[in-house]
């Protein structure tokens, strides 16, 4: 099985994911800035590079620039270690989120999916849940009043939000009776019912809307995003567990946020939105190419693979979306919604989907 | 795939002494509780080589994930300070006491172990198997919810009561701390 | 203090207003005009009364000036230096005439001290420099931002 074939396969694969990853801060950064100014009325950075495209690039380079500055009374080694704790477990978790289906190389199936593994979407909670080390230590190692309590904020919230976020999928797993991501966005490739000309085809979001809502405010709980970002409420704690940092150790934190919405965005659509299972009317148009053979194979997963990229794409743009136009939760609001609202709902979720899979209904 | 395998179960095991060690020796709790985190780690990766990735998963999600991040959380508030060790009050016949024994049960269960000729029982589910049977996660969900139904389910209201019981007690001291 | 709202259980549930919310923001970003300024290419338009930059008023290449020392006795600041020379014809004349303009407070009574309306203040508000710059007279003389 590992011979030179699955090695290259698996190394480009690797690869792909990787420089994806890396390309989603500085087009995040960019995307915010302007989303953010449009939305206030305002134009935002438009002056580097074609609108403003590369004033990313300007960032980094000051990022990289700036003087590393390390307070006197911090814990250096784990000072300088929380940035990367937080990163390496954004990077890692979308090991297991499929971008594609299978393509037949020479006679052997190539997937789609940096790693195929069976335990899938329980591998991307454990690897999240690791996430918030970062945090506590960068909490704890700046020696700060106010950088300890960003921490344990942010601590407090990733816990309680895990559970509904972990109750609200088992509906899904029910239903496609897997954990294992690939399978499930083969899954909804199956079609609910006929509509005239349209199908409608079984994604998550249908079959799951109560688990759809859940799991997406987990996730903007999880990523730490507005309205629950109460770990670096800049009014109350001025900013939270990156409060004694600057310069790149700063940047690698913001790195490490957007790279969990990436990962975040891409498992909500995978789950409830067909991952890559092509929009309306992409079949039509791959049909009407009349393309054969690998040309068309080729053509299918392209066209898989733009679907994919348009689906996180939106849930990219929602991330922002929802920053700019909500404010920030209270402390006390944000535990009522998460241990009395939204942990409740998602357990009566579970309960109706195994009553409707019993009937037979699902 | 098994030539390479002991390398990585060396590495994982050195990782998981390594730090074990740091746990005990670290003078600041907090870092004895990193350490021990990392420990929890190197688990999940020799269990992840024995093929029980499900095993693996669960470790890093419920240890590493819940109950360390919890621990390290009680670690920062209590705000312990770093103690150094007192070594005047033990003598240096304890010390030789302690090194000497552990030494010597560490002799004896290497012998023992030597001794035993270790066949390794190969029970009803070895990997090759278990891959059939459409993997770790299908096959453990599968006997959790058919053989095993009762154990699990009296384990989740033995949990339960633990925590009805936790809540419990720490309302009444709350009331005692007010009246 | 607790305000109570009256909220019904839709509002409760947050959903909808949330979807209201994000209604809004998005006609703003597409719809909603923007107001800004793009700076070096589109100025602000100043009143006419804005005090900003000096010059000395000059009628064919010649200064207002008499050297009366008025705005320097009246600036608060203490930033104008005078030295005071006599011309040919006998008649008295600014040899040297520096502002610091790094102490002005850009109060304008030098303007209003002045009898022969030499010093103005014009509209320009962007002072920014390099190092740190005594305006001395020829550039003051520069009609620079002149409001006549």
């Amino acid at each position: 099985m590992m011979d030179d074939f699955w090695w290259i396969t698996t190394g480009l694969k690797v690869l792909f994911v990787l420089i994806v990853l890396l390309q989603v801060t500085p087009i995040m950064v960019w995307v915010e800035r302007r989303g953010s100014a449009l939305i206030q009325n305002r134009l935002g950075p438009n002056r580097v590079g074609p609108l403003g495209l590369i004033q990313s690039l300007a960032d980094a380079l000051k990022f990289i620039f700036k003087e590393d500055r390390v307070p006197g009374h911090a814990y250096k080694f784990y000072y300088f270690l929380a940035p990367l704790i937080s990163l390496i477990p954004a990077f890692m978790t979308f090991a297991v989120v499929p971008f594609a289906s299978s393509i037949m190389i020479d006679g052997r199936e190539v997937v789609f999916q940096a790693a195929e593994m069976n335990v899938g979407l329980l591998y991307i909670f454990a690897i999240a849940s690791l996430g918030v080390y970062g945090i506590i230590m960068a909490g704890w190692a700046s020696n700060n009043k106010y950088a300890l309590f960003g921490s344990l904020r942010s601590t407090a919230q990733m816990i309680s939000y895990e559970l509904s976020m972990g109750l609200s999928i088992v509906g899904i797993l029910m239903v496609f009776s897997s954990v294992e991501l690939g399978e499930i966005a083969r899954g909804q490739g199956e079609i609910l019912f006929q509509l005239g000309p349209f199908a409608i085809q079984k994604w998550g979001v249908f079959i799951q809307p109560v688990g759809f809502f859940i799991f997406l405010t987990s996730v903007f709980a999880e990523t730490n995003r507005l309205p629950f970002d109460l770990p670096e409420g800049e009014s109350e704690i001025v900013a939270g567990y990156h409060l004694e940092y600057g310069s790149m150790k700063m940047a690698l934190f913001f790195m490490a946020e957007y790279v969990n919405m990436f990962t975040g965005a891409a498992v909500v659509s995978t789950l409830f939105f067909g991952g890559w299972q092509m929009l309306p009317g992409m079949p039509l148009i791959l049909d009407s190419l009349g393309f054969t053979g690998m040309t068309h194979e080729w053509t299918r997963v392209l066209f898989e693979h733009l679907s994919f990229g348009m689906k996180v794409a939106f849930f990219m743009w929602l991330f922002v979306w929802v920053r700019w136009t909500l404010p920030r939760f209270r402390y006390d609001q944000l535990m009522d919604i998460g241990w009395k609202f939204m942990l409740p709902l998602s357990l009566v979720n579970i309960f109706v989907t195994g009553m409707m899979i019993y009937w037979g209904v699902l | 795939m098994s030539q390479i395998q002991p390398v990585f179960f060396y590495f994982f095991a050195g990782v998981a002494i390594a730090f074990s060690l740091l746990v005990i020796f670290k003078k600041n709790p907090v870092s004895s509780a990193f350490s021990l985190v990392m420990v929890f780690f190197a688990f999940a990766g020799i269990y992840a080589l024995l093929q029980a990735h499900l095993v693996a998963t669960l470790q890093i999600l419920v240890y590493t994930g819940a109950i360390m991040v919890l621990f390290v959380f009680v670690l920062m508030l209590l705000n312990i300070k770093n103690t150094p060790i007192d070594w005047k009050g033990t003598s240096l016949i304890r010390i030789g006491t302690t090194v000497g024994v552990s030494a010597m049960l560490a002799v004896f269960f290497i012998v023992s172990f030597k001794k035993a000729n270790f066949v390794p029982a190969s029970g009803l589910f070895s990997p090759e198997r278990v891959d059939e049977m459409g993997g770790n996660t299908q096959v453990l969900a599968e006997l959790m919810f058919s053989e095993y139904i009762l154990p699990f389910e009296l384990t989740s209201v033995l949990l339960l009561g633990a925590i009805v019981g936790t809540v419990a007690i720490a309302m009444r001291k709350n009331k005692r701390g007010e009246s | 203090m607790q305000i109570q709202r009256k909220t019904d259980l839709i509002q409760k549930f947050y959903l909808r207003e949330i979807l209201t919310g994000l209604f809004i923001t998005l006609k703003n970003l597409f719809f909603g005009k923007k107001v800004t300024i793009q700076y070096p290419e589109q100025r602000r338009q100043y009143s006419n009364r804005f005090r900003g930059l000096h010059y000395i008023k000059a009628v064919n290449g010649v200064e207002n000036c008499t050297a009366c020392m008025l705005c320097p006795t009246v600036c608060p600041a203490n930033c104008i230096h005078i030295e005071a020379g006599e011309r040919d014809d006998k008649e008295k004349y600014p040899v040297r005439f520096e502002i610091d303009i790094l102490r002005c407070c850009f109060c304008g009574m030098c303007e209003e001290a002045c009898p022969k309306d030499a010093i103005k203040l014009s509209n320009i508000g962007e002072m920014t420099q390099a190092q740190r710059v005594v305006y001395d007279k020829q550039m003051l003389m520069e009609q620079r931002g002149s409001k006549l």
